[in-house]
């Protein structure tokens, strides 16, 4: 027994796994999912589902590289990629909460004509060049003190976003279950018709979550482009914004859980390609890209019956019908 | 004060049967206006632009070839998509059925010897089935588990689509192809073309599947439950309707047609299986039976001018530079459009007086 143990922790040993560079690699790779899976938190604790993630990440990895490009400033690209994912935000509530369109609806249409928009204006403006453009992505931010000490160091050697996107996951517990915001903002999740007899604004909290859960997506999209990848590709997102639905569906709704099972993520995604490295497994690379969604579906399988999404979710409010 | 209010139309009354003419048009064409800034950011006129995207694929008998073998996958996706929608089962999954069908169809075609009038239609019955059985899988998952539908769909596309590249990049890849290709389909497999060059028996076939499609829906027992289930789940229960084996009806149907989209273009397009055998027929599927608002003789107008758009687009970049994607821009702004459009035509705008108290 005992050498099993000692066996399976060497093999695990050789694939790196309780090396300081896989921890690393974790927080790299959880990066983008932490910050759309907050920003898609937002919106459904609001009380919309918001399936345009997809796009919103896709703009934003497609703008905020090509701001960051042509200006030579990557900070001006996250800012563009923001705000280019708030307008998404906002366009997902004219039609969600301004006219009461299918959430879902709304959501795969906000995907497509973001994705159209982002392979239309790449085209545009670099035309197709031979080697794709490329950024010199973010130098690393080394937390003082933290990344001198021997042995743990590099984990502490991440970009600034990756310190961000760590940082917005007590930010945003705080702002949802310690602000009046936040409060508003649940409760017009679960019982909109409650949250308006209080003189709370249904429409305008539903906006505002939609409008932050655009900015945090684009910026996730952002992070893949200019510190992830370096340049713009069409799969540059290849599917990450509808494994961040899943996660929230995991983490039940609430920051802390849902930035654990994006965490949880990233640590299989990261095996994922220290398997493919490797030779400890013989699987068509496909396979190893299959498996985060194959682990999400079975996922949601075990968990949906469970799961309380807020009570409000996917259904539009309006003032007038009693 | 003045007021501008929303307020619900009668079901069934104000909703003038015009509007399903005139709702569609009017996306398109909003769509296409808002578009027109784009065509001007690209530099283009927006006249020419415009003219090569919609006429171009009318021009010529091979154009017009083009055109109508691109109508039939999205005649099918669009009839998929439709009957899923109808029964409420929210089917965004055409894309990876389409692929199941496209595998079932390659599978069959390379490896059965059988002579052609045999070969072909077990070649379909094979996609279809295959497209079903990928497509029942989230829809038994709604039902047994409680899935949501939209996720689970969506995300079955990403598998089928690895799961094609993996057998392609290793099992099924053609050794004397440097691509990576399944070897091709037997001669006798392939669709019989029917006129021109190119225009094979799965372009009939589409637009006899959205004939039967519409009598299955308004005259028969199935069509009812379908119908009945996504009018109401409670409603349909009340009936007597099982409303999960017609959500599970709704899934099969929709499935195996995009299934059959699949095989067509194997049998009909391509004679081997790619992984790039479809440029998102599926997706494009949920904007065509959007248009159609549901209905199966709608959906193949919207699937005929969404394959104008895509054989014109080439043209379009060809003549003006403006890039191809504009089509991808308008597929999902036409979406868009149409569905806020018909939101404002199911409800009255009305202006009232109100004294504030």
């Amino acid at each position: 027994m005992a050498d099993l143990f000692s066996g399976t922790l060497s093999g695990l040993g050789d694939l790196g796994l309780l090396d300081i560079g896989f921890l690393a690699a974790l927080l790299r790779i959880a990066t983008p999912l932490l910050l759309a899976t907050l920003g898609e938190l937002f919106a459904e604790r609001a009380g919309v589902l918001n399936l345009g993630i997809e796009g919103t990440m896709l703009l934003g990895a497609m703008l905020g590289f090509t701001v960051g490009y042509l200006s030579g400033d990557l900070w001006l690209g996250v800012l563009a990629a923001a705000l280019a994912g708030a307008a998404a935000g906002l366009l997902m509530a004219l039609l969600t909460v301004g006219l009461g369109v299918s959430q879902h609806v709304a959501g795969i249409g906000l995907t497509m004509l973001a994705t159209g928009l982002a392979f239309f204006l790449y085209r545009l403006i670099f035309g197709q060049p031979a080697v794709p453009p490329s950024v010199v992505p973010f130098a690393p931010v080394a937390l003082p003190w933290l990344s001198e000490m021997p042995g743990v160091g590099p984990l502490f050697r991440q970009a600034a976003l990756t310190w961000l996107a760590l940082l917005a996951v007590p930010v945003a517990a705080w702002a949802l279950y310690r602000t009046r915001w936040g409060l508003n903002l649940r409760t017009v999740g679960e019982n909109p018709r409650a949250a308006d007899a209080a003189g709370v604004g249904v429409a305008g909290l539903r906006t505002q979550a939609l409008l932050l859960s655009g900015a945090l997506m684009g910026v996730a999209g952002a992070y893949l482009s200019l510190a992830q990848f370096n340049a713009f590709t069409f799969g540059v997102i290849s599917g990450r914004g509808w494994v961040c639905i899943a996660l929230v569906v995991f983490g039940h709704w609430q920051p802390w859980r849902s930035a654990g099972a994006a965490l949880l993520f990233a640590a299989l995604e990261t095996l994922q390609l220290r398997l493919q490295a490797s030779s400890l497994l013989h699987l068509p690379y496909e396979v190893l890209l299959m498996l985060p969604f194959l682990l999400t579906i079975v996922a949601m399988a075990l968990f949906s019956r469970n799961a309380r999404a807020p009570a409000a979710l996917l259904l539009p409010f309006r003032k007038e019908e009693r | 004060m003045i007021a501008l209010r929303l307020e619900r139309r009668m079901e069934g009354r104000g909703a003038a049967s015009w509007l399903q003419f005139a709702l569609p048009l009017a996306a398109v064409g909003l769509a296409l206006l808002l578009c027109a800034g784009l065509v001007r950011l690209a530099g283009a006129p927006v006249g020419l632009a415009y003219e090569r995207l919609l006429l171009s694929g009318l021009e010529s008998g091979f154009a017009l070839q083009e055109t109508l073998v691109k109508t039939a996958p999205l005649v099918l996706t669009g009839l998929a998509v439709a009957v899923a929608f109808r029964a409420r089962f929210w089917n965004i999954g055409a894309e990876g059925q389409l692929l199941a069908g496209a595998m079932a169809a390659g599978f069959i075609g390379q490896r059965a010897i059988l002579p052609g009038p045999l070969l072909v239609p077990l070649m379909l019955a094979a996609a279809a089935a295959a497209g079903a059985a990928w497509a029942l899988l989230p829809a038994l998952l709604r039902v047994r588990l409680r899935v949501d539908d939209v996720v689970s769909s969506l995300l079955l596309n990403a598998i089928m689509l690895y799961g094609l590249m993996a057998l392609l990049g290793g099992p099924w890849k053609d050794p004397a192809s440097g691509y990576p290709n399944s070897a091709p389909i037997r001669p006798e497999a392939e669709l019989p073309v029917l006129l021109g060059n190119s225009l094979h028996l799965g372009v009939p076939l589409a637009l006899a599947a959205a004939l039967l499609l519409a009598w299955v829906m308004a005259r028969t027992t199935l069509g009812f439950a379908l119908r009945a289930t996504g009018a109401g789940a409670e409603a349909a229960r009340y009936a007597g309707i099982r409303v999960e084996g017609s959500l599970l009806a709704a899934a099969a149907l929709s499935g195996a047609l995009a299934g059959l989209a699949g095989a067509g273009e194997v049998g009909g397009v391509h004679f081997l299986v790619t992984a790039e055998i479809s440029p998102g027929y599926g997706y494009a599927g949920i904007v065509i039976a959007t248009l159609a608002e549901l209905s199966p003789l709608g959906v193949v107008p919207a699937a005929l001018f969404f394959a104008l758009v895509l054989t014109g687009a080439e043209a379009m970049a060809r003549a003006t530079g403006v890039p191809v994607y504009l089509a991808h821009v308008i597929q999902g702004m036409a979406l868009l459009c149409m569905v806020s459009l018909r939101l404002f035509a199911s409800y009255r705008l009305r202006l009232e007086w109100r004294r504030h108290g």
